[in-house]
């Protein structure tokens, strides 16, 4: 008999949660999204869920397998299955649910909307220096500001930062992992002409200085980048600041 | 629904530094109210000197020197991961030369050789 995995997806509004198990064929390399869309295409066409890229690079599939948020598209089942006592033999045991932190607007889809909002808020958007006539401004790759900004560009704003930070959950004004980390790349890019809005916007109530280095964004960034030191830049940043005006 | 998994080493560091400063918190308002006892009320200071001397307290005691220690290297280490802008192999050097400084240190002061 072909392995079965026994899947539990979190469903429902934000009002009416509830949680529907599953039978899934188990298959090699079956990610988690494969799962999900199972789920979809034979057993329950109303299953909401969100994903488009498959490849890692949209950043829209982010979901919570086994209490751990993921990039689903990218997970292998077999890497994060609970094989329970009898070491998996059943095909094992997979726990989806939505992105925490996030309101739900159905099943596995959260609204992302506060996340967003929040990138606004952390000053995280270009500020221009320059208008089109102008020259493009030289950037030199090898210079230091540019290396620090450069190791946290590759966000693909999935949220898995967002919803595994201990910070966020506690105090709903804190702006995040990934919003902090942008706002850290732009203050180190000299083409960026609002270093001190984004140093205002980072340094008040809710900004880097609520972080408790927990690290839980570095440890899950699917990605591999580091929101914790990018957060530890700011508050270096915001300190000189203060210091400087005396 | 599954609760968050957090229980990686610097999430365990938070939890440490944390129980470690309430604990704290609660144990110093009662070392200056028996520090205050030598002037207020030697004889009750005496009594409680005597219980101190008990093997079971010395026990409790050296679970406060940890919560000491646990807190402060707790604090140290917050400031250079947030002040030191370092890569991640000084700071991983960095901490095994504090803890080898510290246990030779404690060596020689507890005279365990």
């Amino acid at each position: 008999m072909a392995a079965v995995l026994q899947v539990t997806v979190h469903r429902g509004t934000a009002g009416a949660r509830r949680a529907e198990r599953f039978e899934v064929p188990s298959e090699a390399n079956q990610t988690v999204l494969d799962v999900v869309s199972w789920i979809q295409q034979n057993a329950d066409p109303t299953l909401s869920y969100r994903f488009a890229c498959r490849v890692g690079m949209c950043g829209s599939c982010a979901m919570m397998v086994n209490g751990v948020p993921r990039w689903t598209c990218r997970t292998h089942v077999q890497k994060v299955v609970d094989r329970g006592r009898n070491g998996g033999r059943d095909g094992g045991r997979i726990e989806i649910g939505p992105l925490a932190n996030l309101p739900v607007i159905k099943d596995l889809a959260v609204d992302m909307a506060p996340f967003f909002d929040k990138w606004v808020a952390a000053g995280a958007h270009h500020h221009p220096t320059a208008t089109r006539a102008d020259a493009p401004s030289p950037v030199r790759p090898d210079s230091a500001a540019r290396e620090v900004a450069n190791a946290g560009i590759e966000c693909i704003n999935c949220a898995v930062c967002y919803a595994a930070c201990d910070t966020v959950a506690h105090n709903p004004d804190y702006l995040g992992p990934a919003a902090l980390q942008r706002a850290w790349t732009l203050l180190n890019d000299d083409r960026d002409g609002g270093h001190e809005a984004i140093l205002d916007a980072v340094s008040g109530f809710g900004g880097c200085h609520n972080c408790h280095s927990i690290g839980s964004c570095t440890l899950r960034c699917p990605n591999e980048l580091d929101p914790m030191t990018a957060i530890a830049g700011l508050k270096r940043a915001s300190a000189r600041r203060v210091w400087r005006r005396g | 629904m599954k609760t968050l998994a957090r229980s990686h080493p610097l999430w365990l560091a938070h939890v440490l530094h944390r129980l470690s400063g309430l604990a704290l918190a609660l144990f110093l308002p009662v070392h200056f109210w028996v520090l205050g006892l030598a002037l207020t009320d030697p004889a009750m200071l005496d009594g409680f000197l005597a219980f101190a001397a008990h093997p079971l307290v010395k026990l409790a005691e050296f679970g406060l020197v940890f919560l000491l220690a646990v807190h402060a290297f707790g604090g140290l280490r917050l400031l250079a991961l947030e002040f030191l802008p370092w890569r991640a192999p000084h700071k991983t050097a960095a901490a095994l030369a504090l803890a080898g400084s510290f246990g030779v240190a404690m060596t020689f002061l507890l005279q365990v050789i």
